[in-house]
């Protein structure tokens, strides 16, 4: 009973010491910082889904397909050339040994396809499966929020704003 | 060259290529002479964008240019499905529209579909009113929604998946629409709300 306390302290602590909202998940060298999306509207068709991949590991490894309780889960890129923004689907994104790989607004992300009914409500939780090249299959829960609630990507373009090139 | 030399001429290159991308060739951009709007930063006036469209508002209602752009208007043309580029660039355009009313200045944010096969007006409804409680959705039939792309010489190329959930390539540019004025400037993907709305509020003040 004590014991359990204790840890149970210790994990509050250990949730206090992260940013608000923030959450992550380890599988051998590799953590998920965060994983995201944001709230869609009722009728939205589709939804984007964010994260961090840091690989502490000695090998490479390669994120291959993102599985989720929706009718297609595809990771894709987006790519701004002159003005005009398209997206690809990536085959995988390669997380090389002591990088971080950020998948955020404008650039990569999981496209979470066929809501129709079901649209994504922030302050939910979406469980999902990395499927990793070499760390297997990982469980994960992507936190929907709010649009502007810690949304990393709003910071990131802030900071490229003077760069004078089309960002991501 | 000065900051504000540098701007114009980066505005400028961009529209250039923009222009380039939507397949016009070379769109010769006129400076609007003498520039009322030269201390704003823009340098695209003058340009031929915009022009008459009808269009189904985000209630069902038929509207035309001229009853939308009443009112001075940030323009983007994108689709709901979108689940990146559009509501992040769109949120940026509903946050700019905030800066500018906190400064009394009324701005509305429009969002025009390229994607009217899906996008009924429920759904960009639905889809404007999660970014901002004033911006307006517009649809149409995909005739009309061509010659409104057209006319605001934006790009988009539907990119066939053979299932329902396919994308559209299209272009990112924020017009800034002024009545008695019609296009004055735009803005691209990595302006910043801020940025946005400073340069709105110089056009306002010089119109």
């Amino acid at each position: 009973m004590f014991l359990t306390r204790i840890l149970g302290a210790a994990a509050m602590l250990a949730l206090a010491a992260l940013p608000a909202g923030a959450h992550e998940f380890t599988a051998g060298g590799l953590t998920i910082g965060h994983p995201y999306a944001f709230e869609t509207a009722p009728t939205a068709m589709a939804g984007g889904g964010f994260m961090t991949i840091t690989n502490e590991g000695a090998e490479a490894d390669r994120l291959l397909a993102v599985r989720a309780d929706f009718p297609k889960v595809e990771i894709h890129e987006t790519v701004e050339k002159d003005g005009v923004a398209s997206m690809q689907p990536v085959e995988a994104i390669d997380i090389p040994a002591g990088a971080t790989v950020e998948l955020k607004p404008g650039g990569y992300h999981v496209m979470f396809v066929g809501l129709e009914g079901r649209p994504l409500v922030a302050g939910t939780m979406i469980p999902a499966t990395l499927v990793f090249e070499k760390a297997g299959e990982v469980a994960i829960e992507f936190a929907v929020q709010k649009r502007g609630e810690g949304d990393m990507g709003h910071m990131m373009e802030g900071m490229s704003h003077d760069s004078g090139e089309a960002s991501e | 060259m000065t900051p504000g030399a540098s701007r114009t001429a980066l505005i400028a290159a961009t529209a250039l290529a923009v222009a380039a991308a939507a397949g016009l060739g070379v769109l010769w951009l006129r400076q609007a002479a003498p520039d009322r709007f030269a201390d704003c930063g823009g340098g695209a006036a003058g340009a031929t964008i915009g022009g008459p469209f009808t269009l189904t508002d985000e209630n069902g209602r038929t509207v035309t240019d001229a009853e939308v752009l009443a009112q001075p208007s940030l323009v983007y043309f994108g689709y709901t499905f979108c689940p990146d580029v559009c509501p992040t660039d769109n949120a940026r355009n509903a946050e700019a529209v905030d800066l500018l009313e906190a400064r009394g200045l009324t701005v509305q944010p429009v969002f025009i579909s390229i994607d009217p096969e899906r996008d009924t007006p429920e759904r960009l409804r639905d889809f404007t009113d999660m970014l901002h409680p004033r911006m307006l959705g517009l649809t149409g039939t995909p005739e009309q929604v061509a010659a409104a792309s057209r006319a605001y010489r934006t790009y988009f190329r539907k990119v066939d998946s053979g299932d329902e959930y396919y994308l559209v390539d299209h272009s990112t540019q924020t017009y800034l629409m002024l009545p008695g004025y019609g296009f004055v400037t735009f803005f691209p993907r990595d302006a910043t709300a801020e940025a946005m709305a400073d340069s709105t509020a110089c056009y306002l003040a010089h119109a």
